[in-house]
């Protein structure tokens, strides 16, 4: 086979492991959308933030250690403990139900009834809010998020593929961690698949995303309902932030890909679980094999606007996204 | 007891259709019109001019374009730092191609070349609408910035990559460069804030900024009593993308005088600039000024209270002023969705029947 087709396959192949990724920051996206009708710009903050607390609790770090010491002229920095990697994982889970609760309480109760614009800029206001008190509470430096997951690229896949092309190729280079999202996301749809169907708070959940009101007429909490969503969503937003996290380092740039998010959700329309894991399959492929064709004779860093413009153009066509619910509007 | 409209007729159509009805407005602003004339100019000092009033000035010119998108024709848009670096770049393109050419034609051009970009983002918005055409909006953003920052001619091929503004004047007065004098920039930024300001008010209060409302409260509806969307929806990104794109162009020229395009005008300034006209109010002139003055002043004094009062280290200041921001936001959206414009016209209502409010 030409090599140049084998380095082809290699970076559709990646590009599918990086739209995985994209797909588990959409998901979080789709989920709230879907229950309450708000589209939650802060969900990549809220990875932000999952991460960021993931590391502090992790190495012990005390929460605003900065304002502490510079208004008491105190030294606080670690409590002097590590936490084993599982529990401090439940505990930042613990941590994300307890904000999901406060959203509800404090912001989105008092939104009920608003046009959708109004909730969506209230969202971006969360997002500023919980991306300062983050930094003031664990500090704004590059932290390296370590729980144990496997990273680099894999030898034994790149073993199996070397004897395919000639002299210079070397076999494919996939990274373990990729894979790992990959199995992880997998997993994760299939619970939320599960949890939506089987259980009662699943289909709860899913009478409240189709009509407010019949589900308040049946005694289903909207406001239990609620929280219950945004906690999911803080959830999704954990693995999410695990995962790039420990790719990349947990740092401010994390948040944006709540921005990389939007496209995907774009392709695969608001309203769908399945529509979030395709788009962010299309996403990841597409930007990435742009990049490798047609990226070199235009200067690169293609990645950064290719998937807006794809979504763009695609809307154009198809307004509703490939898998969303069809938009009647009625004067 | 001053506020009010009795005893205050008119005789004819003009009086009847004027901006300000009321004489305490009337009067009103044209004293802050003889302040910022006449006054200020010969008061201001360069700290002033460049932390606090340039920035307002240039900040309220892009408000008010924005909220003509957002507030009047309910596409709401978060391209704007994309289009003020259209404006930026096409001002510095016309600076370097016609030196010999006043800046007040550079300015404007820039503002004309913005907005045929602005209308050409817009299509989309004939075909989808809500969060989608914000999302699309956002391939604006990216792909401008992206485009200044990777093709060379759009920068005269220097080698940072930056653009910076050569030394032009006015009337023989240097407006640009580090040499211009704070109250020649300020009087030019003030000329052009006067001028748009104007022309938008006039024009939300005709037939155009009638069909934009009617669009933006519901397009269907406003289709069938005959308001053309596309006319509509074109002309709002048109008018708005103009006046983005001279405070692009008069913050680059007048203001920064030097711009790396992703640093100045990434997504934060859309942000930024969207900020402004939700906290001033949706769909008000005065908003717009309102909550540029807001947004431009809340960091000044942040930061005097954090650090200088305080003592606080800067970087925790940062953080709290993105708390502060966020918090503001989500306070308004619930107390008053409608701005700090809305709370000016209760208080004018309020003034309307003072001292005897029953």
């Amino acid at each position: 086979m030409p090599d140049q087709f084998l380095f082809a396959v290699e970076v559709f192949i990646n590009g599918l492991m990086s739209g995985v990724l994209y797909a588990l920051v959409a998901l979080g996206f789709v989920l709230i959308y879907k229950a309450s009708g708000i589209f939650n710009y802060a969900q990549g903050v809220m990875a932000l933030f999952a991460a960021m607390t993931l590391v502090g609790i992790m190495d012990g770090q005390v929460p605003f250690s900065h304002i502490i010491n510079s208004v008491f002229g105190t030294n606080l920095h670690h409590f002097g403990w590590h936490v084993p990697a599982l529990l401090a994982i439940l505990l930042t889970a613990g941590v994300m139900v307890l904000f999901a609760w406060l959203v509800q309480r404090l912001v989105m109760r008092h939104l009920v009834g608003q046009e959708p614009i109004i909730l969506f800029m209230a969202t971006i206001g969360l997002a500023y809010f919980l991306e300062g008190v983050s930094d003031l509470m664990w500090g704004s430096e590059i932290k390296k998020l370590d729980i144990g997951l496997p990273q680099g690229g894999s030898l034994w896949i790149e073993d199996m593929t070397a004897g395919l092309g000639g002299d210079n190729f070397y076999g494919f280079f996939i990274d373990n961690l990729d894979m790992v999202a990959t199995v992880v996301a997998a997993l994760l749809v299939t619970g939320l698949v599960l949890f939506s169907q089987y259980t009662k708070q699943g289909r709860a959940m899913r009478a409240v995303a189709d009509d407010h009101q019949a589900a308040l007429s049946v005694g289903i909490s909207l406001n239990f309902i609620w929280v219950l969503v945004w906690s999911v969503a803080g959830f999704v937003a954990l693995v999410a932030g695990i995962m790039w996290g420990t790719k990349s380092g947990v740092q401010f740039s994390l948040s944006l890909i709540a921005l990389k998010a939007l496209p995907v959700l774009m392709l695969g329309g608001f309203t769908s679980i399945p529509g979030a894991i395709v788009g962010g399959l299309i996403i990841g492929v597409g930007e990435k094999m742009f990049e490798f064709a047609i990226g070199p004779m235009v200067g690169g860093a293609t990645e950064n606007w290719f998937a807006y413009v794809l979504a763009l153009l695609f809307l154009v066509f198809r307004p509703q996204g490939l898998f969303g619910e069809k938009i009647i509007e009625r004067v | 007891m001053f506020y009010r409209e009795s005893g205050d007729f008119k005789t004819s159509y003009e009086q009847d259709s004027q901006t300000f009805p009321i004489k305490f407005d009337r009067y009103r602003y044209y004293a802050v019109l003889a302040i910022a004339f006449l006054v200020v100019p010969f008061v201001i000092n360069d700290y002033w001019a460049n932390a606090i009033l340039l920035p307002f000035l240039i900040y309220a010119i892009a408000a008010i374009g924005l909220n003509i998108l957002v507030g009047y024709a309910g596409q709401v848009s978060l391209g704007t730092g994309g289009f003020m670096a259209v404006g930026a770049y096409a001002c510095y393109k016309f600076m370097t191609m016609m030196p010999e050419v006043s800046m007040f034609v550079h300015v404007l051009l820039a503002g004309g070349m913005t907005a045929i970009v602005c209308v050409a983002f817009g299509l989309p918005s004939l075909r989808i609408k809500g969060f989608y055409l914000a999302v699309a909006t956002l391939a604006a953003q990216f792909f401008l910035v992206w485009l200044f920052n990777r093709v060379p001619w759009f920068y005269n091929y220097s080698a940072s990559g930056q653009i910076s503004a050569p030394e032009r004047d006015v009337f023989g007065i240097l407006i640009t460069g580090p040499n211009a004098p704070a109250w020649a920039t300020y009087m030019f930024s003030l000329i052009f804030l006067t001028f748009c300001a104007l022309i938008a008010r006039n024009l939300t209060r005709g037939t155009l900024g009638r069909s934009w409302m009617a669009i933006r409260d519901m397009d269907i509806a406003a289709e069938i009593i005959g308001v053309n969307p596309m006319k509509a929806k074109l002309t709002a990104f048109g008018v708005s993308g103009f006046f983005i794109g001279i405070s692009g162009a008069l913050f680059f020229s007048v203001y920064l005088g030097a711009v790396e395009v992703g640093e100045a005008f990434g997504i934060t300034k859309s942000f930024l600039v969207l900020f402004m006209v939700i906290i001033g109010g949706l769909g008000s002139i005065f908003g717009s000024f309102a909550g540029a003055a807001f947004l431009v002043l809340l960091p000044v004094v942040l930061k005097v209270v954090g650090v200088d009062v305080l003592g606080w280290p800067t970087d925790i200041v940062a953080h709290f002023q993105l708390v502060i921001v966020g918090a503001l936001i989500i306070v308004f959206l619930i107390m008053e969705p409608h701005g700090l414009a809305q709370l000016w016209r209760v208080a004018k209502e309020k003034l309307r029947l003072w001292p005897f409010p029953h």
